[in-house]
């Protein structure tokens, strides 16, 4: 049998700090303008972690300016440079889809202590 | 035209050198065996005929049977004709995915999933008849005139109608290879191929 999930182990990173559902985190993009490559950090929150082995990605939902900004990240993409894990939040579920209809004080998550 | 006989195993994906994802189609393809050779001289035609995966002695018929053991040669799942014209293969031989390179461009021929009985939008794309006001019911998903009346009073051949929808030979060109993993005997497609998992599919060489 073939493992789908794992058909080119190089792929798979294996530095990737642990994180779940509800931390907060910043993941660090690089972005390439032009010929100049520069890094790009994304704040907050990862409602979502879905999928295994390459197909594997993560949702991380922040708000900037009252306007609630969520961006999908492929788990392994060679486009992200590093992952820090900031807050480990105290969540009772897998995908924090409900967060989207709170907003200010009841957004916020319980952090893990 | 020379081409080699694949599985599908199924979809993933694999970033590219920058740093975007592609979607390729997993294959299982070969190892095949030179199972027959076709001669002009004595079939009319060149081709050679390969074999893929193995099958148990008494599932086979007699005269297949006989072929196979002529060459002594263990009995192939199943068996498919490529041209390869200008080769040097005897029977035995294996022909493996290395008959492609990555970056080339490749046809896959396969046979599309079963849809059962579909209507007339499903299957050939129509409109469907008008709209849901006007007393109308019913006729959404309608086919329409299939004809006009008393000439030609029968309904012509070809007409579009609803009816099995699905299972049946697609070749899909210009599928680029993205990886081959000689070992492993796989060979990495970018996008979809025809068929169901499992289900067996030609690669063919342009």
């Amino acid at each position: 049998m073939v493992d789908l999930n794992n058909i080119l182990p190089d792929q798979i990173k294996t530095d990737i700090p642990k994180f779940a559902s509800g931390d907060h985190i910043r993941v660090h993009v690089r972005v390439v303008e032009g010929d100049k490559e520069r890094i790009q950090p994304f704040e907050g929150d990862v409602i979502n972690i879905r999928g295994a082995g390459a197909t594997k990605t993560f949702t991380v939902r922040k708000v900037t300016s009252g306007v609630g900004v969520e961006r999908i990240f492929p788990y392994y993409s060679p486009k992200i440079a590093k992952i820090e894990l900031l807050k480990e939040g105290d969540v009772r579920r897998a995908k924090l889809y409900y967060l989207r209809n709170l907003s200010g004080k009841a957004a916020r998550i319980k952090s893990k202590i | 035209m020379s081409g080699i006989i694949g599985k599908k195993i199924g979809m993933s994906t694999v970033f590219n050198a920058e740093g975007e994802i592609v979607p390729v189609t997993v294959i299982q393809a070969g190892p095949c065996k030179v199972v027959a050779i076709r001669t002009k001289e004595k079939d009319g035609y060149e081709a050679l005929q390969l074999g893929f995966g193995e099958r148990k002695e008494k599932n086979i018929t007699k005269p297949l049977s006989g072929q196979f053991k002529k060459n002594n040669l263990i009995p192939s799942k199943v068996l498919k004709e490529f041209k390869f014209v200008g080769t040097e293969f005897k029977i035995g031989d294996e022909i493996k995915v290395d008959l492609f390179a990555e970056g080339e461009k490749i046809k896959v021929k396969g046979k599309s999933k079963g849809k059962g009985f579909q209507g007339v939008m499903r299957r050939h794309g129509f409109g469907g008849v008008g709209g849901t006001t006007h007393g109308q019911s019913d006729r959404l998903r309608a086919p329409g005139s299939i004809g006009a009346s008393s000439y030609p009073s029968r309904v012509f051949k070809g007409q579009r109608m609803a009816g099995r929808m699905g299972y049946e030979n697609v070749t899909v060109s210009n599928l680029k290879v993205i990886k081959i993993l000689l070992e492993q005997n796989l060979i990495l497609v970018k996008g979809a191929v025809p068929g169901s998992i499992n289900s067996y599919v030609e690669l063919i060489k342009k």
